[in-house]
C-alpha cells in the first residue's frame, strides 16, 4: 500500500485517492472560437511522462484537489501542494 | 533454415537425440536501411512484420525490440481470446483477430495453444442480466456467436462456484461465447517471430529505438542503440512506450499508462474449463493447460511506467477470487507481476497513421486487452504500411475519432476492461 500526502490530512492510504488530470491543461477560451482540434488536445492529450510527473488528484475523503509531483517509474512523492499554491 | 515442424519431424528427432534442431528464428544486426521498420517486438509489431511480408510482399522489413521479443505486456498476459463487444466497429476488429487466431497454428506453423473453451461472463443481479442481454444481442446482430445463458447452464459450467444461501454473488447467468477461449502467449510471439524470419524480416533484440528522424514532416529513419537505420515507413507498436517516442515529433495520443497484475497459482488438477470473468467482483480466472490457475481483475489506479502492482489491486482481486470459489482459499500463489497498458479513453485502441508526419503509422492504445487482437492489429497495421491507406476495419481506429467526436466506448458499451 502507498501512501499518498494529502496537503489538508496529511499522510493517506493511495485508495482514498483518485488520479484526476496531467498538471498544467489551460482550458482554451473563447468557447466560440475553439476549434475541435484545439477542443480535443485539451480534452484528451497526455504526456504520460515516465520519470517525473506533475499531476492533478483528488483526495475522496477531504474533497481536496491537489498537486502532486512523482515519479512514475519509481512511485516517489516528490511534492504535494494545494492548487492554489501551484505557479500554473 | 527453419525446418518445418512436424509428427514425422519430431520423430527423426526423437531418433537422433534432439541434436537438429535449429533456433526458431535468426538472431539479426541491423542493416543500414530497411523498406520498413517496426518499433516494438510484441506480438503486434511480430504480426505486422509476418503479414507486411506475407501479404504484401515487403520483406526487407526489421522488427526493433528494446528488449527480448514478448517481454513486454504480449508476455505479461493472461490470454484470454474473445470478441464478445458491442459496437460493429470492435466486433469486426476483434473477430478478425479471432478468425485469424483460429487457422493461426496452421498457418505460422507452430503451435499457439489455442483452446475455444468458451467464456462466461457472469452477471449476479437482474440489472447485469440485462446489460447481458443488451449485449448478447449486439453481438448476435454484429454476426458472432453470442448467447445469453441462464443459471442452470452457467453453474453447470462452474462446479466449484459458491451457490451456498450465504453466497454474496448468486449466478444469474450471463452471456456466452463458445468460441472465446485462450492461447499461449510466448507461443503467439515466438510464432511470428519464426515465420516472419523465414520470410526474410530481421527480427532485432536488444535494440531500444531513442529517437525518431523526422526531415521536413517525412520519416528518415531511426537512432537506435545499434545505431542509426534509415527507413521512410515507420510503424511504432510500442504499448506504453509509444507516446514518449513521438512526442519529439509533435505527435500527441489520449494515452494514460497504468499497471495490470496478472497472477498464477500452483497447479491443481483441472477444475475450470472455461475462461471466467464475473462482473460482481471484477475478477476474471482460467486454469491453464499445466494446471494453475491464472487471473486478474482490474487496473492499480496510480499512472506508472513501473512494472510492477500495487496490494490494493491484489487484495482486490485475490478477495474476488475467493468469493466464487472459496475452495480456491487452500491454494497458494506461485508468481504475481505486472505490466504496464496503454489506456485510451474510451477503451479503443490507436491505428493509423500519425498526423503531420508522413510515413510514420502508430498500433497502440490496446490497453488491458490487446492479446486477443494480434493477428488483426498486425494485419490492418501491414495494410497500412504497404498502401499507406486505412483497411476498411481500421479506418475507424483513426486518431480523428478524437476530433470528430466519434469515440468507439467500450467501456460504457460492454462494460469491457480486458
Ligand atoms: C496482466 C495483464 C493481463 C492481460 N490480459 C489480457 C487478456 O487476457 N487478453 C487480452 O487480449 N489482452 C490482455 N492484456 C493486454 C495485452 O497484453 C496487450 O494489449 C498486448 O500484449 C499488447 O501487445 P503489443 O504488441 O502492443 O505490446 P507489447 O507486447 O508490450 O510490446 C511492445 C514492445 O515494445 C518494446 N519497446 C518499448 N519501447 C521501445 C523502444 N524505445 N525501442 C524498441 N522497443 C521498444 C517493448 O519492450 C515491448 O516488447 C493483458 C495485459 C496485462 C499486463
Ligand atoms: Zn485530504
Amino acid at each position: 500500500m502507498q501512501i499518498f500526502p494529502c496537503p489538508f490530512c496529511g499522510p493517506r492510504e493511495e485508495h482514498e485517492f483518485l488520479f484526476a488530470a496531467e498538471a498544467g491543461k489551460v482550458r482554451p477560451e473563447p468557447a466560440a472560437k475553439v476549434s475541435d482540434e484545439e477542443w480535443a488536445a485539451y480534452l484528451y492529450h497526455n504526456d504520460a511522462p515516465k520519470g517525473i510527473a506533475r499531476e492533478i488528484w483528488y483526495h475522496q475523503t477531504c474533497g481536496t484537489y491537489f498537486l502532486m509531483t512523482r515519479d512514475t517509474v519509481t512511485r516517489d512523492v516528490k511534492d504535494s501542494r494545494f492548487l492554489s499554491e501551484a505557479s500554473t | 533454415m527453419t525446418t518445418r515442424y512436424s509428427s514425422l519431424a519430431l520423430l527423426r528427432e526423437g531418433f537422433r537425440g534432439h541434436r537438429g534442431w535449429r533456433p526458431a528464428w535468426a538472431k539479426a544486426t541491423p542493416q543500414p536501411a530497411y523498406d520498413a521498420v517496426i518499433i516494438g517486438g510484441g506480438g503486434h509489431g511480430l504480426a505486422t512484420a509476418y503479414y507486411l511480408a506475407k501479404n504484401h510482399g515487403i520483406r526487407r522489413v526489421a522488427v526493433l525490440e528494446k528488449g527480448w521479443i514478448g517481454g513486454g505486456n504480449t508476455g505479461r498476459n493472461t490470454t484470454a481470446v474473445r470478441s464478445n463487444y458491442f459496437y460493429p466497429e470492435s466486433v469486426a476488429l476483434y473477430d478478425l483477430a479471432l478468425r485469424l487466431y483460429e487457422g493461426l497454428s496452421r498457418e505460422l506453423n507452430f503451435n499457439v495453444m489455442l483452446s475455444q473453451r468458451g467464456m462466461l461472463i457472469a452477471a449476479h443481479t437482474p440489472a447485469q442480466m440485462e446489460i447481458c442481454a443488451r449485449i448478447a444481442n449486439a453481438m448476435m446482430l454484429n454476426g458472432v456467436d453470442g448467447e445469453l445463458m441462464g443459471p442452470k447452464e452457467a453453474i453447470a459450467r462452474l462446479p466449484l462456484l459458491n451457490q451456498t444461501a450465504d453466497a454474496r454473488y448468486l449466478c444469474l447467468g450471463g452471456i456466452w461465447q463458445g468460441r472465446a477461449g485462450i492461447a499461449r502467449h510466448d507461443a503467439v510471439a515466438w510464432g511470428y517471430a519464426r515465420a516472419a524470419s523465414a520470410l526474410g524480416v530481421d527480427i532485432i533484440e536488444n535494440c531500444a529505438v531513442t529517437d525518431l528522424r523526422i526531415e521536413n514532416g517525412s520519416v528518415k529513419g531511426v537512432a537506435t542503440s545499434l545505431g542509426e537505420i534509415r527507413t521512410e515507413r515507420l510503424a511504432v507498436a510500442a504499448a506504453g512506450a509509444t507516446p514518449g517516442l513521438v512526442a519529439g515529433a509533435g505527435v500527441h495520443l489520449p494515452i494514460h499508462t497504468y499497471a495490470l497484475q496478472a497472477f498464477v497459482s500452483e497447479p491443481v488438477k483441472p477444475c475450470l474449463d472455461t475462461v471466467l470473468l464475473y462482473l460482481g467482483t471484477g475478477t476474471y480466472v482460467s486454469q491453464s493447460d499445466k494446471g494453475e490457475l491464472v487471473f486478474g481483475g482490474g487496473l492499480d489506479r496510480v499512472p506508472t511506467h513501473g512494472q510492477k502492482g500495487n496490494l490494493p489491486a491484489q487484495e482486490k482481486v485475490v478477495a474476488g477470487l475467493l468469493e466464487m470459489f472459496p475452495a480456491f482459499a487452500q491454494l497458494k500463489l506461485l508468481r504475481q507481476w505486472a505490466g504496464v497498458v496503454d489506456v485510451v479513453p474510451d477503451s479503443s485502441p490507436v491505428i493509423g497513421p500519425a498526423p503531420g508526419v508522413e510515413g510514420l503509422y502508430l498500433n497502440c492504445g490496446w490497453g488491458t486487452g490487446g492479446f486477443k487482437a494480434i493477428p488483426a492489429g498486425g494485419w490492418l497495421l501491414a495494410h497500412l504500411l504497404a498502401t499507406g491507406q486505412h483497411h476498411e476495419i481500421s479506418r475507424p481506429f483513426d486518431l480523428d475519432r478524437f476530433i470528430k467526436g466519434r469515440l468507439i466506448d467500450e467501456a460504457a458499451g460492454a462494460g469491457i476492461s480486458h
